[in-house]
């Protein structure tokens, strides 16, 4: 009977490097079951290297508890855990051939010499590079080495085997044959497999269970499919996958609206609720204009192979699908979600964002109006010329078409208005939620967008109003296109 | 066609104002003559004394003695300095890497003269022990070995440390099976420096050697002040030797860098058309 009790356990574990006070990793608590294959996903500096660094024993937890089948192991140094670690850049050992790299570890159990022949000759087998034996390091090729470096750790029988971005260094076709013969691995020899990396697709086609790190926390832990379909918040819908995400609110009883529509959704929330929803490029579905929820123009069509990838606008909104069916730039089209594919998710911030267009003259616009501020003073070590162009600290133009300026607002720091041309932009009241003590309107604006204000005084439905926001208030962000 | 001769010419007594007064004492040193000026005839007899004389022979051999055993030291202690430097913190490791830097490019005449002050008038160190001078040689090795063992080290791959230390070696054995077999040619070169160094010195043999001592340095500089001449034309056998081994060394150095040059591209080729 196979036993699936949890073999590794991390507690607490946080990592604050001594020399600049930087914490790689914050409040880290994982189970690992036996024979698992764990994937730790996130971007670079997202501390999931380091995690692995400290199971391996190279770094010390500043805080907390790392068990190996129940006992602690923080003190244990790297050479005596049954733990192997497969690098990076492979870090075969140059001055030895490739029986001495893969005898390394056995050597130093003082295991027998019949033995080790045996055994070096099986993990060559294992990786299918049998007869390098006498092989100098030099001679491999990247895939080689790499398969060496497995050889080198599975040789020693590890009750877990660490992989650090094992397959960057190889080209595309390469890494794809290696996740598939990485995952045949771990099929055959049951031996827990701990792996980092920071491509989404790598950990989708090979994991049991998926760790999203970000920032040194976990995002979130799950199956490849929960992580899909389930993302807990916007960083992880935004890292695995493409996805569309949208900040909105909840205006009714399994209704929601974003992305200028209201959509019936799945997902339980009390009306009111700030939410972020995230729909899947390949849910959403293009209808004849008028039979979909939203109406945009249909604003690029790629052809990508298996489908289409399209962007739709609305308004100021993009849409992307991916659709088997062509669609024609300059379309008008109706999209719908079917409510199971809508995920809904409370929202950390409710903030309002909206990109802002940099004009001819290299002045913030709005909906036609300027917004009073310096694009020098939101991009760092930007200049402005003498023939008024403003160019970025390399001293390149921004040109409009290159960088886009998202602006963000809080809901509480707009402010409606009936005088509607002295708005930034105007727009209906299209929901009101009484919050206690005060309101949230969702005004629609003609530009196809939602503003969420936050007002004291009631207003009433479908009145027009016109929103004012002050440019001390307003956040930039510099996007690149 | 002036500037087609101008070239080589200039190239020509370069090398002549680099290489005429060795080749001078080596012509001399292969005649019977006294001084430099009169020729009378070919003769071996300066070798012979050269090889001969106990005197000599002893001095050539204590110096050589010394060369290697404070080289060997210094070997020692420069290359733990460097690999102890590189695997400290960042500040501590630039403390040392420019602590290190001073004793190299301090006057050798000040490192001899403090050594003495120390050893022997503070520690009361008896010169005759040969400690204040294998201190002293020590002293003005270990930090080259240190600068040409450091660039090795900072070339390795700092994983394969790691990678040993997981594969179940102690730190000891990761240090003398991984990490010294990739920074052994810094090593050999180090050593090879120190040699050189040791064989150079005079300031510093001067102020700590044993009276009944000398090195080459110190034994030429005397007996060029005395009135031997069968000493002091032997001498120019042995600057004639001393020259001949050193471009032996250089020939067979380049040779052997060539070599290890064409079997790496060739190696390197034949990698990629795997």
């Amino acid at each position: 009977m196979e036993k699936k009790d949890t073999i590794i356990e991390l507690r607490g574990v946080s990592k604050v490097f001594e020399d600049n006070g930087f914490k790689a990793v914050d409040n880290f608590n994982l189970e690992v079951k036996r024979g698992e294959f764990v994937t730790f996903l996130g971007p670079s500096g997202c501390g999931k290297t380091t995690t692995l660094r400290m199971i391996a024993g190279f770094d010390k937890p500043t805080e907390g508890d790392i068990l190996l089948n129940g006992e602690s192991i923080v003190g244990l140094p790297p050479y005596r855990r049954p733990i192997n670690t497969v690098f990076q850049r492979y870090a075969l050992f140059p001055h030895m051939n490739v029986f001495d790299n893969i005898a390394f570890g056995l050597r130093q159990k003082k295991t027998a010499k019949d033995v080790i022949v045996r055994k070096v000759k099986h993990v060559l087998e294992l990786v299918d590079l049998e007869g390098f034996e006498e092989r100098g390091i030099g001679t491999l090729s990247g895939g080689q080495q790499q398969r060496i470096a497995i050889a080198r750790a599975l040789v020693n029988e590890p009750e877990i085997l660490l992989l650090d971005e094992p397959l960057g260094a190889l080209d595309l076709k390469m890494r794809k044959e290696m996740q598939l013969e990485l995952k045949s691995m771990h099929d055959k020899l049951g031996i827990t497999f701990i792996y980092v990396t920071h491509d989404q697709e790598e950990a989708l086609t090979m994991s049991d269970k998926i760790v999203v790190m970000s920032e040194g926390r976990t995002q979130q832990i799950g199956t490849p499919e929960d992580i899909y379909n389930e993302p807990v918040n916007a960083f992880v819908a935004d890292f695995i996958g493409e996805s569309n995400i949208f900040n909105g609110m909840m205006t009714g009883h399994l209704k929601a609206r974003f992305c200028g529509g209201e959509f019936s959704c799945v997902d339980d929330y009390e009306e009111g609720t700030h939410i972020t929803a995230v729909v899947r490029p390949e849910d959403v579905e293009i209808t004849k204009p008028g039979e979909g929820t939203i109406t945009g123009v249909v604003d690029s069509v790629i052809f990508k192979g298996i489908h289409y990838e399209i962007t739709v606008l609305s308004g100021r909104n993009e849409i992307v699908i991916q659709t088997v069916r062509n669609a024609t730039v300059g379309d008008r089209v109706g999209l719908r979600v079917d409510p199971e594919n809508i995920h809904i998710m409370l929202a950390e911030d409710h903030t309002n964002k909206f990109y802002a267009d940099i004009n001819p003259d290299f002045r913030l616009e709005y909906n036609g109006h300027r917004i009073e501020t310096s694009l020098t003073k939101i991009i760092r070590g930007s200049k402005r010329r003498e023939d008024g162009t403003v160019v970025d600290a390399a001293g390149e133009v921004l040109e409009p078409g290159r960088v886009r300026i998202l602006v963000s607002i809080q809901p509480q720091d707009i402010e409606m208005t009936d005088d509607q041309d002295a708005g930034l932009v105007q727009g209906t009241i299209s929901n009101l939620i009484y919050k206690g003590d005060h309101y949230s309107y969702i005004i629609h604006t003609e530009l196809e967008q939602d503003f969420v204000v936050d007002d004291e005084d009631l207003w009433n439905m479908d009145d027009r109003v016109g929103l004012l926001m002050p440019v001390d208030k307003m956040t930039f962000t510099l996007k690149r296109k | 066609m002036a500037r087609k001769l101008i070239r080589p010419l200039f190239l020509f007594l370069i090398l002549m104002f680099l290489y005429l007064p060795i080749l001078l004492l080596a012509f001399y040193s292969f005649t019977s003559s006294t001084h430099i000026g009169a020729i009378r005839g070919f003769s071996m007899q300066n070798y012979v004394t050269l090889f001969t004389t106990p005197e000599l022979t002893g001095m050539i051999a204590g110096t050589i003695t010394l060369a290697l055993g404070a080289a060997l030291l210094a070997t020692l202690l420069g290359t733990m300095g460097a690999i102890g430097a590189f695997y400290s913190r960042q500040r501590a490791s630039s403390f040392i890497t420019t602590l290190n830097q001073v004793p190299v490019i301090n006057a050798d005449v000040v490192t001899g003269f403090s050594i003495c002050i120390l050893l022997v008038v503070v520690l009361h160190i008896s010169k005759d022990s040969y400690i204040p001078l294998v201190a002293g040689h020590v002293t003005l090795c270990a930090p080259f070995v240190f600068l040409s063992v450091m660039p090795r080290i900072k070339q390795m791959d700092s994983s394969i440390y790691e990678a040993a230390l997981d594969l179940g070696a102690t730190p000891f054995t990761a240090l003398m099976e991984v990490v010294i077999p990739q920074i052994v040619p810094g090593i050999i070169s180090g050593f090879a420096l120190a040699i050189t160094l040791s064989l150079d010195d005079y300031f510093i043999a001067m102020y700590t050697k044993p009276a009944t001592f000398d090195t080459i340095s110190t034994y030429v500089v005397n007996a060029t002040k005395g009135a031997q001449t069968t000493i002091k034309t032997a001498l120019w056998a042995l600057s004639t030797v001393i020259f001949l081994i050193v471009v032996l060394v250089v020939l067979a150095s380049n040779l052997r860098a060539m070599r290890l040059e064409a079997a790496d591209t060739g190696r390197r080729a034949a990698a990629e058309n795997r």
